[in-house]
């Protein structure tokens, strides 16, 4: 099989964000980057996939700034075996980075499947996959928890709210977006570290995908961090006293219940 | 004064609580309010739409409408856009929001916001705020080019005004070509829990590391059920096995803005404020006065949950009966 992984590179959730100058963006000096940790679950279930049908190969897919060549690494350290780095500007939307991803995808002879993370945690938009899939033609199934493979059509779990699942029943080529609970991702062992760095990674640039200023479709602007809260009040006094005093707080000041 | 159409979810024969603000806020501010209705032997659902203000109703029905389907929903959707051409096209951030929204914004090839917390209308445009980094920060959203403007709005952002009995929509049927589909749900399983979902509920009462077990989430489970509430759980709860990952509030669990959330034995890492910050009230009880927690909290109580939370159990029970 012709297995693709989409994937981004993100800042550490530990990371603290400050706001660069003018509050256009982020101040990116000093971040962490790593793999978005849905994108990790996504690479994990394309290896297994791989694993269990003999001949196949993943291909890990990545559209960013240069930077993001770190993440493919990561991707190829943990098995995949080619990979592709479009290059484009820091600040693309979900439109632009989705048109990208699906014009490498139409550039390769086969693809049979496609995995990405359910949504990315830095802009937490969860539109790439579906976008990709529109731009590429083909279904697309969300927030996965489990994957049921028949010989051309996959069945998948895909979680609704409230504890609930949809069982969805897909064509194959099909783009499946994992959720956390699909799989537990492994760690890339040390040689495979070393021989990840000296994997080739293909590169394209946006001419090359087809995608131009115009696929820009929104922008952000004017970032804000969260105002400061006041200094909450604190409710002192023995667990008694405390949940009665609480209990009145939430009723009669803040009216919550 | 825009044309908005508002994409109505339901589920189980019910709207949702979400669809309602979004058709509340589109009315009061003056807007020609269409919605959207969609599924099989839904027509019924129109006049409650009408009671919280939507104007027209187009109502599509198929039996490839019955469950949730994200081609059909996309290619009814699309047509229904061409048709009426609306300024402003809304739904909820919610699973089935979030999943053919960004369908649609490629079928009309336009930009689209998704998890909204702001929404103003401005002209024929709209003015939204999301945040980024999941609640680190937050930015404005500037649509590029010509087209209707795409949104999708987190759930209890904007608050539900009160359905007026007096108002009702026009009810308009519309042919529901569902086109050549690829994908299929076949069922929707249950969930086991009978409680509101955790990025739904008004309240959300979280538990972390210090409930210790699985079994002792049952005190937690005791508070939520007498207030109503949904159960959320920190990451290191979640990571422990004592929650299943739906429940994980935080940047690589749910984001979360209730109106009331009560965080139980959570020190309040920067990827559990990042999913719950935005929380109208906020409690916190910990063990530790210095927890992190407490920079965010509205009502602090230094204290054992163990020991307190049952007793606040037993409060709310009271106040619940009056």
């Amino acid at each position: 099989m012709n297995i693709y992984v989409c994937i981004k590179q993100v800042p550490d959730t530990e990371t603290k964000i400050k706001l660069n100058g003018d509050s256009s963006g982020i101040d990116t000096a000093g971040i962490k980057w790593i793999l978005s940790p849905y994108d990790e679950l996504a690479v994990e279930e394309a290896l297994r996939l791989k694993e269990k049908n003999a001949g196949s190969t993943v291909t890990v897919i990545s559209a960013g700034p240069t930077r993001v060549v770190e993440a493919i690494r990561t991707a190829l350290a943990m098995g995949c075996d080619n990979a592709i780095h479009v290059e484009i500007p820091e600040n693309a939307d979900n439109n632009y980075s989705a048109k990208a991803l699906a014009g490498a995808l139409k550039k390769e002879a086969k693809v049979d499947i496609v995995f990405a993370g359910k949504e990315a945690i830095d802009d937490g938009a969860a539109q790439t996959s579906q976008l990709v899939a529109e731009y590429f033609g083909m279904p697309c199934v969300t927030v996965v928890l489990g994957i049921e493979y028949g010989a051309s059509s996959l069945k998948c779990k895909r979680e609704v709210e409230g504890g609930a699942f949809e069982m969805v029943e897909t064509a194959l080529p099909a783009l499946v977006a994992a959720q956390k609970g699909l799989n537990e991702p492994r760690y890339a062992s040390l040689p495979n570290i070393m021989k990840a760095k000296k994997k080739e990674v293909k590169g394209l640039k946006a001419a090359d995908v087809g995608v131009s200023d115009g696929d820009q479709k929104i922008k952000y602007k004017n970032f804000q961090l969260p105002p400061p809260k006041a200094a909450g009040k604190k409710i002192a006094g023995d667990p008694a006293a405390q949940a009665k005093e609480l209990v009145r707080a939430l009723h009669e000041e803040a009216k919550v219940v | 004064m825009a044309k908005v159409l508002i994409v109505a979810e339901h589920r189980d024969g019910k709207l949702k609580k979400s669809t309602f603000e979004l058709v509340g806020a589109s009315a009061a501010a003056g807007n020609e309010t269409h919605v959207a209705l969609l599924g099989e032997g839904v027509a019924d659902l129109a006049k409650e739409l009408g009671t919280y203000g939507a104007n027209k109703v187009h109502i599509a029905q198929n039996a490839a409408l019955k469950l949730y389907s994200a081609e059909a929903y996309t290619a009814v959707l699309a047509d229904l856009a061409k048709t009426i051409s609306p300024d402003v096209i809304l739904a909820s951030h919610t699973p089935t929001g979030r999943d053919f929204m960004p369908r649609l914004a490629r079928r009309l090839e336009v930009g689209l916001a998704s998890d909204c917390v702001t929404l103003a209308f401005e002209g024929s445009g709209i003015k939204v705020r999301r945040p980024v980094y999941s609640g680190k920060a937050t930015a404005e959203v500037e649509f590029l080019g010509a087209g209707p403007r795409l949104a999708t709005i987190r759930a209890n952002a904007l608050g539900v005004g009160k359905p007026d009995a007096g108002k009702s929509a026009e009810s308009i049927t519309v042919t529901a070509n569902v086109g050549d589909l690829k994908s299929k749900t076949l069922e929707v399983v249950k969930g086991a829990s009978a409680r509101p979902d955790v990025t739904e509920a008004a309240i959300v009462v979280s538990g972390g590391r210090a409930l210790k077990s699985a079994d002792n989430f049952k005190i937690i489970e005791g508070l939520a059920d007498v207030l109503g509430a949904a159960v959320g759980a920190s990451r290191a709860a979640v990571d422990a096995g004592y929650r299943p990952h739906r429940d994980q509030v935080g940047q690589t669990g749910k984001v979360v803005s209730p109106a009331l959330y009560i965080a139980c034995g959570i020190s309040g890492a920067i990827q559990h404020l990042a999913g719950m910050r935005t929380s109208k009230t906020i409690v916190a009880i910990n063990t530790a006065p210095e927890a992190p927690i407490y920079q965010i909290a509205d009502y602090g109580v230094v204290s054992d949950l163990f020991a307190i939370v049952p007793l606040l159990t037993e409060d709310f029970k009271k106040i619940k009966e009056h």
